[in-house]
């Protein structure tokens, strides 16, 4: 008996329960669904952070004030606005003492309202110095940076993002050279920044003023210290040394003794990178634990169906026999049954994880990326549950005694 | 070669259940030539079915010899026994045995399934030409269910028929329908024996029907006790024009 004739019989048998076919199919269609589409949630969120964190540089280091003190609060962390501890002396030390990262940028940041005759806004300002534009890639599209003079005069001057500006001016008015004001402080805009759109984690990164720190920690926050140092390593390979001398200066300049622990936290764009890129290989882990479950799952229901319908056709198989098939034709028969069942539950998955994923991108606007490897895998997988677990109950079926099949009633 | 299809002598077949051995068959013995058209009577638990069934290599004796066509049967494996089943023998079962379902054309062709010489056209070809001899070609779509009893067995009759056996097999074909049918399927196994020259072993217990054969094999318990051919044969044609033409009962 040739393959298509046995594909034939299979078929014309399932088709003749389809209701039963497809509710045996449901456990492989969710579990194959299931898997693709958070596969290709996984691996779309994946490399977007991936290609954001690239894109906010790789040799960005970033500092931030950390109180992990025993008296800081008795367990109670506090955020890091509020923990004060990063001074301009601080920078000026670690400038004169890291010689494995050119640039460093102090941070000041402040919320508030950005107002312009009746148009506001609600936004954040970024105190930092003239070298966070490199530090952190961005650049001025119109207009002029501020510049080292600015920072020593805090100076009234600022640099918007493209969000900021369409909000308080609208399409077509030139913002440089006008006077906004942001807390009551007025400020004169003397560039626009180069739109950067939204990063992976949903925020809009033209969502910004950018202003001298000087300006920001004296005339808005009234505060001598910093929310965070950015730097910049000279290249990603020696970022992890760059943060370990960034580490030897803040404690010298904090004066904190041997066993006392750090104040601040220094991490490398690589840092990030690793813990993102390890935590979605747990999340792999977890697919795949998630897709062998649900597979098994449907194994089992395809064996359950496979045997009620050997016992079913007990008769046909006699008859079969009779007329002369052999074992391995029932045998085949049957298995084949049960890979077209795995097989279609397989297909349908697999057409359903995808209109998910699509649906999902589309909708949602969440980064998603439909891997091919990931279709075949899932693929290969149903057909050999369906010969697993197809195999048992084909064999039975092969096994009758022709005569007895015959009889049974 | 002779032109004896079957050749069976002391055929045994013992039964074992736990300590128990039930001796259905306990050393039978005849031939049947090419042509013959042979019935098995005997009352119920004679071993009718357990000959028919070591007959149509469906079951093995215990002991004993059989030559189908001139095959040992019994130095046969399970495969070759299957093989020997598809092209040497067309069984028609009591019960029709058809799948369910399916259409008339399709149970057809399932002996020529099993055989992978023969072609999807080829197939089709000879399943219709089976379903013509058995005058149902016009039913060639119909599901079993849509389908009478007689219609039903003259079906399963054209696909005993449609691998082109050496020998027919039935076991009780008539048993389940009434006189008028009976005639009518006897009448086709008389056409296939004498225009087709198709050998037929037909189990039946009841004398009119064997009366329609050339030659009576009485079976009792487990032996044979009566072998004699049939001096005045019945043509069925005959007998069913001689039928009261509506019967009220
Ligand atoms: N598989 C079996 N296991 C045990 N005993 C069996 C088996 N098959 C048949 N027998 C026994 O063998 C004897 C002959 O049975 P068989 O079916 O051949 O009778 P039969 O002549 O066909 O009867 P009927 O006219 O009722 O069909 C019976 O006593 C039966 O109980
Ligand atoms: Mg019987």
């Amino acid at each position: 008996m040739n393959i298509f004739n046995l594909i034939k019989i299979a078929l014309k048998a399932l088709l003749r329960n389809k209701l039963r076919a497809l509710l045996t199919m449901l456990g492989i269609i969710i579990g194959v669904g299931a898997v693709i589409t958070m596969m290709s949630i996984g691996q779309g969120s994946k490399d977007s952070i991936q290609s954001s964190l690239s894109a906010m540089g790789t040799n960005m280091i970033t500092i931030m004030p950390y109180n992990n003190l025993p008296g800081g609060g008795g367990g109670v962390r506090l955020g890091a606005s509020s923990i004060q501890s990063l001074t301009i002396a601080d920078v000026e030390k670690l400038k004169r003492d890291v010689t494995d990262a050119t640039e460093f940028s102090p941070a000041a940041s402040a919320s508030g309202q950005a107002i312009k005759g009746t148009a506001n806004w609600p936004t954040t300002i970024q105190g930092v110095a003239p070298s966070y534009l490199d530090i952190r890639k961005l650049s001025v599209n119109s207009g002029i940076e501020f510049s080292d003079n600015d920072v020593r005069t805090s100076a009234k001057v600022c640099l918007l993002g493209q969000t900021v500006v369409n909000n308080l001016f609208g399409p077509n008015v030139d913002p440089i050279g006008q006077i906004i004001r942001f807390n009551k402080i007025p400020l004169q805009v003397i560039g626009v920044l180069s739109p950067k759109g939204y990063n992976t984690f949903g925020q809009d990164q033209d969502d910004i003023i950018i202003a001298p720190y000087t300006t920001v920690q004296k005339r808005i926050l009234a505060t001598i210290y910093f929310h965070a140092i950015y730097a910049s390593a000279r290249t990603e390979s020696v970022s992890d040394l760059a943060s370990e001398e960034i580490s030897k200066s803040l404690r010298e300049s904090h004066r904190l003794r041997e066993g006392q622990d750090d104040d601040f936290v220094v991490r490398t764009q690589a840092d990030l990178i690793k813990t993102l890129s390890s935590t979605s290989g747990m999340l792999s882990v977890l697919l795949t634990a998630v897709a062998g479950i649900s597979l098994l799952i449907g194994g089992i229901g395809i064996m359950n169906i496979m045997y009620v319908s050997v016992t079913e056709r007990t008769r046909e198989i006699g008859l079969r026999m009779s007329i002369g098939a052999r074992g391995i034709d029932i045998m085949s028969q049957f298995l084949i049954e049960a890979i077209l069942i795995s097989i279609t539950g397989g297909l349908i998955g697999v057409i359903l994880g995808i209109a998910a994923s699509i649906f999902i991108s589309s909708f949602l606007h969440w980064p998603v990326i439909i891997s091919e490897t990931s279709i075949v895998i899932s693929f290969l997988v149903c057909a050999l549950t369906g010969v697993f677990f197809g195999y048992y109950p084909a064999q039975k079926a092969a096994r009758l005694d022709p005569i007895e099949a015959l009889r049974y009633e | 070669m002779s032109d004896k299809i079957l050749e069976i002598d002391d055929l045994k077949r013992e039964f074992v259940m736990g300590s128990e051995t039930v001796r259905a068959l306990k050393g039978v013995s005849f031939d049947v030539l090419k042509g013959e058209f042979v019935t098995i009577m005997g009352s119920s638990g004679s071993g009718k079915s357990t000959l028919l069934n070591l007959l149509g290599c469906l079951d093995k004796q215990t002991s004993g010899e059989y030559f189908l066509d001139g095959i040992d049967v019994k130095t046969l494996d399970r495969n070759q026994l299957a093989k020997l089943r598809n092209f040497k023998i067309g069984f028609v079962f009591q019960a029709y045995n058809l799948l369910p379902r399916t259409s008339a054309l399709e149970n057809v062709e399932l002996p020529l399934f099993y055989n992978s010489k023969i072609s999807g056209k080829e197939r089709r070809e000879r399943a219709l030409h089976a379903l013509e001899a058995v005058k149902l070609a016009d039913r060639q779509h119909h599901t079993p269910s849509q389908l009478s009893g007689g219609q039903q067995q003259r079906v399963a009759i054209a696909r005993a028929l449609v691998n082109e056996p050496v020998m027919i097999l039935a076991d009780e074909a008539t048993g389940n329908l009434d006189t008028r049918t009976s005639y009518e399927i006897m009448a086709l196994m008389q056409e296939l024996n004498e225009k087709d020259q198709k050998t037929i072993v037909f189990v039946t217990h009841e004398p009119d029907i064997a009366a329609f054969s050339s030659r009576t094999v009485f079976l009792r318990d487990g032996k044979v006790v009566k072998d004699s051919p049939n001096a005045n044969k019945k043509n069925a044609k005959d007998a069913l024009a001689a039928l009261p033409v509506s019967d009220d009962y």
